[in-house]
């Protein structure tokens, strides 16, 4: 059925469709919606929720953990500072392998303070062992936060997800959702799988242990356990996606090729910029250009080697970074990229960064053909010139 | 304890183990100095077993008077002997003890 929703409505709505045993959260701007229309549909009967209204956002992961240990599902959502305060807790979700499942809005990082979109909060979580989903629009925000649920309860990956859509730019902007019934999104996301190491946690004649000590002689193998799952992730991803566009006709991957095949520069980006960038693709493509775009879906786990497959060949790849990764170098998507394409023996292209749209600064058109006409320059020589270009920043 | 480990495949999920696991852990290998009592001093006032952070400090449920200190769990850290009002309890070297 085609609904117009905002991206914090659709993600609100795959809440209700999921219906989770627990929500615990704390209101963040751009994000707040998200849990704010939640919470009515929990005062309104729609859901059998058990709302936490917590003092902050450590918090609101830490009941998630709690809930999440006692073997039922749990969701929270945020965005910016609120995943920032998060951020020991994250590590804790994934060390106990617990599928908790949230909705980020992507905010810029103080300081200076900011409201606006980057990717800067949820590339501060990429070491995790989360989960991470971007998305282009508010229908793929959608999809992917209601699989991201079978994702996350896979019996060979249990790991937290977070699905993620650009602040405001998506959070905030209506736009026509194409959405499951009720009936479908439940079928597909099904009951929880049972997690028998947790079965026993509220069981007081058999009670268990979360989270102990462990040091030099254990914690290296619970690591090496946690990266198993993200190992395994890469196989489930797929598999999830295309049973969901088998069943609703839009499949899933690691990422999506746009005008690729014979595509001989290609610029690389993630979330909501995917959708300015193919437009410049459709108006280069009719000036005869051969530009192509691979919009990345999943950042973690990282599909190096898929990418490598795709990208061999190709003269150019511009790796557009939402967020600056303060090295002196790149943003944090470029040198992932480089490392994946580093193995091709024949047919690298070569690679460039541009580090855009902090705090919001909105992406153009321009900008984007500005940077093809740079790696179409970078093509020709099979030179580059440099590596890193800040775009739309005032000098 | 001194089984042979289990590897990250074998190792149960997520951190998760039976309960009341610390019992099994013998944290009084930590202890470089250890109390030991002086029972014509001692007044059974149990400042000692109230003070302990390890819950190392056995009374007798029987007599009502102190009866050890659990070796498999005291740490050492002396709080005891600091809090005792009659110097019944001193700290003695753990090396000295062994000798």
């Amino acid at each position: 059925m085609k609904v117009a929703r905002t991206g914090n409505e659709a993600f609100a709505e795959a809440m209700r469709q999921i219906n989770p045993d627990v929500v615990a959260a704390y209101p963040i701007t751009p994000a707040t919606e998200i849990v704010q229309i939640f919470s009515q549909f929990v005062a309104d009967g729609l859901v059998k929720t058990e709302f936490v209204a917590v003092e902050s956002e450590h918090s609101a992961m830490s009941a998630c953990i709690g809930a999440s240990a006692a073997g039922i599902r749990a969701m929270t959502g945020t965005s910016s500072q609120g995943l920032a305060l998060m951020w020991e807790m994250l590590y804790i979700a994934a060390g106990l392998r617990l599928p908790i499942v949230m909705a980020v809005v992507n905010r810029a990082l103080s300081s200076p303070i900011n409201i606006h979109c980057d990717h800067s909060d949820t590339m501060g979580a990429r070491d995790s062992g989360w989960i991470q989903l971007f998305s282009e629009n508010v229908q793929e925000a959608y999809d992917n936060l209601i699989q991201a649920v079978r994702i996350a309860e896979h019996p060979d990956v249990k790991l937290p997800v977070m699905a993620t859509t650009d602040g405001f730019i998506l959070s905030h902007c209506l736009e026509t959702l194409d959405i499951l019934s009720d009936e479908d999104a439940q079928d597909f996301i099904g009951i929880s799988p049972e997690r028998p190491n947790l079965i026993k946690s509220l069981n007081e004649g058999s009670p268990i242990t979360l989270g102990a000590l462990d040091l030099q002689d254990y914690y290296f193998e619970h690591k090496r356990q946690a990266a198993e799952g993200m190992f395994n992730a890469k196989k489930v991803i797929p598999e999830i996606g295309k049973e969901f566009g088998k069943r609703f006709g839009r499949e899933y991957g690691f990422f999506e090729e746009y005008q690729f095949v014979d595509a001989e520069v290609v610029i690389l980006v993630m979330g909501s910029t995917a959708g300015t960038a193919k437009d410049i693709v459709d108006e280069m493509r009719k000036e005869g250009k051969k530009v192509g775009l691979l919009k990345l879906r999943v950042y973690r786990p990282f599909p190096a080697e898929e990418l490598a497959k795709a990208l061999k060949g190709k003269k150019a790849v511009g790796v557009m970074d939402r967020a600056d990764g303060m090295s002196a170098f790149s943003g944090p998507l470029y040198p992932d990229i480089c490392a994946a394409l580093y193995d091709i023996d024949q047919g690298r292209p070569v690679i460039q960064n541009y580090i855009y749209g902090l705090g919001g600064r909105d992406i153009r058109k321009e900008d984007i053909r500005y940077i093809f006409e740079e790696i179409i320059k970078t093509a020709k020589t099979g030179k580059k010139d440099y590596t890193l270009k800040y775009i739309g920043v005032r000098e | 304890m001194e089984d042979k480990k289990a590897g990250w495949k074998e190792l149960p999920e997520g951190d998760v183990l039976e309960g009341a696991s610390s019992l099994k852990f013998k944290t009084g290998n930590w202890r470089n100095r250890r109390p030991v009592h002086i029972p014509e001093k001692c007044i059974n006032c149990f400042i000692c077993w109230i003070s302990c952070p390890d819950s190392a400090v056995k009374v007798n449920s029987e007599t009502g008077k102190f009866e050890r200190f659990d070796y498999d769990y005291c740490k050492g850290c002396g709080i005891c002997a600091y809090e005792c009002p009659k110097e019944a309890i001193k700290m003695e070297d753990e090396k000295e003890v062994e000798k």
